[in-house]
């Protein structure tokens, strides 16, 4: 017998796998009805939906660069401290001195890599019409995660606190100053005031609700650290169940049903 | 030219350019070599019209591979400073290929012109664009013209920037899946033409379209995915360092600020329309747009498979949405737009004293004085006046474009329903309809405001800065 006979024979790897290795049509069934992970797999798919050049593979590298962004990101977390005064030096540790600084590098690049694929897999979708009945509303489940995944990398490039995050933020977020009657330079925040007195100031329009300050300060750095670490990664992470789940229940990622 | 820094502070050539391209043009080289050993094995052959001889295809690939190799290493090995000076391959900046192009993308007229342009020839051409030669082809040039681009120090500082990577990445990554896109959607538009409409569709899709197990045709595929996404973000992160500039500082404000890469579309924007609109109401519409795809399209057909002419409408207008008025954008934005939001050539130094002259008019201006010669005696209204008098002052001031808004908005939807959109209507019933012209509408207000603005220099339409609503 040999030694992986004798592994997959003992009770420990048959309390965890339940059966046979997948080397016959009928353990090839069963792992994927067994298995937690393989579960969110069917059985068996048409040839089309998982081909290459049909899939362009996107939706699956989007959602694997999710999970590389978690992993490095609980990791720079045990680094990085969201203050004024450690922010910046935490980030220059981790360029200079800290071992596997890498991960920094990796989630910077997964993130910016995050963004293309999830308009390649949009593209994708359109191009083929998948998002033609029955999977109309898994499309605008999509479009939600797409937002998601723009709004986590946008709280996520302040966090660096050096020039390049501070100005890309102040630029983006001042916008908010413009939104129409909550914002305090937007047309229409008159309409809203008691007694003569404006109800949107600086202090209480749109921008300060996103920045938690007047300016990007660190009550921004506070509130966007909340955002992108806890906030924004579980909403994605239930409406990527939900998407996945409905692409199950919709008969595929595309064709009619 | 001189590669010492205290003579000359932004060298075009140094040794580790030239090590870099000299890498790049040995994997371009390689790339050759399989498409030669791709057609050599096709086996056809051409005659060369001179010499009246028969020569295999492969023969001029395997020409051109050889010349990349040899380009390539020389690249490699003529590192030494001395050389440089006599280096035989340099785009000399300033050059009258560099001045062309600086002179056609250094301004937004031509460059709106070309990338709208560029689709249209893209959609027209689509035929002769997905013959494999010619992909081919295209994505050598574009190789090479980025190599060549990138011995100037201009352009370097842009293209080479560690966050603008992603951007490099993304054009070659779109350009290639569209090219992907129109090859299968060109040979489905070719079946179904010639389809009797028995069986099933005649579709690539549908050549090999079994049932097969998700273990092992699908777990496997997504492993050895999993392991090359995990190798390359951490070759791109050993390669590149993510950046980190100075420490925050709120006094000193960098000349150009940029939003983050995917954002610089909606920047973009903000040249042409007020932050209300370009940064709060055009982002909502683009989204409440992308979700409504689905609830407006109601053509039924072409799900499952790549194809063109079944969805001709949807397509045309989701490639001008996507490449030309997105992806185009960042570019323009990222690229060209230097300090304070001037637009600059890829091979322009960005000088913060470059002037451009701004002579921007109301719409309100141009109907009264322009038109009319004069204000039409209207009379003025003070901080003092009641609020009803300044409303109606600024109304009667703002009529003209209120007129243009409420035409375009309000008239042109029915209009068009009686005329070029009539099987659309009839198709999609009232209110279906109605969402889909006002979305098609503000999806066109961006190229529209954008031609009022270079052809008459006009800056609103609506100008009530009393209240913040300028359109």
């Amino acid at each position: 017998m040999s030694v992986g006979d004798y592994i997959r024979g003992s009770q420990i790897w048959k309390s965890i796998f339940r059966h046979p290795a997948p080397y016959d049509r009928r353990n090839r069934v069963v792992v994927m009805l067994t298995n937690f992970f393989l579960h969110l797999h069917p059985v068996s798919v048409k040839q089309q939906g998982i081909a290459l050049s049909y899939t362009w593979c996107m939706g699956g590298i989007t959602f694997f660069l999710f999970l590389v962004e978690a992993i490095t990101g609980v990791l720079l977390m045990f680094y990085y401290r969201p203050t004024l005064e450690w922010a910046y030096q935490d980030i220059l540790a981790l360029r200079d001195v800290t071992t596997l600084g890498i991960m920094r590098e990796i989630h910077r690049w997964g993130a910016h890599a995050m963004v293309i694929t999830v308009w390649l897999h949009m593209y994708r979708v359109f191009l083929t019409g998948s998002y033609k009945p029955p999977r109309e509303f898994n499309w605008v489940v999509g479009v939600l995660l797409l937002v998601l995944t723009l709004l986590l990398s946008f709280t996520g490039y302040l966090l660096p606190w050096d020039q390049l995050a501070i100005w890309a933020i102040t630029v983006g977020s001042n916008m908010a100053r413009a939104t129409p009657v909550l914002g305090h330079e937007g047309p229409g925040f008159q309409l809203l005031n008691l007694g003569g007195y404006d109800l949107i100031t600086s202090g209480s329009d749109a921008r300060f609700l996103l920045l938690g300050s007047r300016f990007v300060g660190e009550e921004t750095l506070n509130r966007f650290y909340i955002l992108h670490c806890v906030a924004i990664p579980l909403a994605a992470a239930g409406l990527i169940a939900i998407h996945f789940w409905r692409i199950r229940k919709d008969g595929g990622i595309s064709q009619p049903l | 030219m001189n590669v010492d820094p205290f003579i000359d502070p932004h060298p075009n050539l140094t040794p580790a350019v030239l090590q870099g391209l000299g890498w790049l043009y040995l994997v371009l080289c390689a790339m050759n070599l399989w498409w030669t050993i791709r057609v050599y094995r096709e086996d056809k052959h051409v005659m060369v019209p001179v010499l009246n001889i028969e020569l295999p295809r492969a023969t001029f690939w395997a020409l051109y591979t050889s010349a990349l190799m040899i380009v390539g290493f020389m690249h490699v090995s003529w590192t030494n400073e001395d050389y440089i000076d006599r280096f035989p391959l340099v785009l000399e900046p300033g050059g009258p290929f560099q001045t062309t192009i600086d002179f056609v993308v250094a301004n937004p007229v031509t460059y709106f012109v070309i990338s709208i342009t560029g689709t249209i020839a893209v959609l027209l051409f689509r035929k002769f664009l997905v013959k494999p030669t010619v992909g081919w082809i295209l994505l050598n040039a574009a190789v090479l013209f980025q190599a060549l681009s990138m011995t100037d120090y201009d352009f370097r500082q842009i293209v080479g920037k560690p966050d603008n990577v992603p951007i490099v990445a993304l054009l070659y990554l779109v350009g290639g899946f569209t090219w992907l896109y129109f090859y299968k959607a060109v040979e489905n538009d070719r079946r179904l033409a010639e389809w009797d409409g028995e069986g099933p569709v005649p579709v690539l899709e549908n050549d090999e379209n079994e049932k097969v197990l998700v273990w092992p045709d699908l777990v496997y595929s997504e492993l050895i995915c999993m392991i090359a996404i995990t190798t390359l973000l951490i070759v791109w992160g050993i390669v590149l360092e993510a950046p980190l500039e100075e420490p925050a500082s709120s006094a000193k404000t960098p000349n150009p600020s940029k939003a983050p890469w995917y954002f610089l579309g909606l920047q973009e924007m903000l040249v042409y329309y007020d932050p209300w609109l370009a940064g709060v109401v055009f982002p909502t519409m683009i989204l409440g747009g992308l979700m409504a795809i689905p609830y407006i399209d109601f053509n039924r057909i072409g799900n499952g498979y790549y194809v063109f002419r079944q969805r001709a409408f949807s397509i045309i207008t989701f490639l001008v949405g996507f490449i030309t008025l997105w992806v185009a954008m960042i570019i323009l934005g990222t690229f060209l737009r230097g300090p304070n939001w001037n637009i600059f050539g890829i091979y322009e130094y960005w000088d913060v004293h470059k002037l451009e002259a701004l002579n921007n008019v109301m719409l309100s201006e141009l109907f009264y004085l322009d038109w009319f010669g004069q204000f039409l005696d209207m009379p003025s209204y003070g901080n003092d006046d009641p609020l009803g008098k300044q409303v109606s002052m600024i109304l009667l001031r703002e009529l003209p474009g209120f007129a243009v808004i409420g035409i375009y908005f309000v008239a042109l939807p029915p209009l068009l329903a009686m005329t070029c959109l009539r099987t659309f209507y009839q198709r999609m019933g009232y209110l279906r309809f109605m969402v889909f012209t006002q979305l098609l509408l503000w999806m066109a207000a961006l190229p529209l405001k954008m031609v009022l603005r270079w052809a008459l220099n006009l800056k609103y339409l609506v100008n009530i800065p009393e209240y913040f609503f300028n359109i």
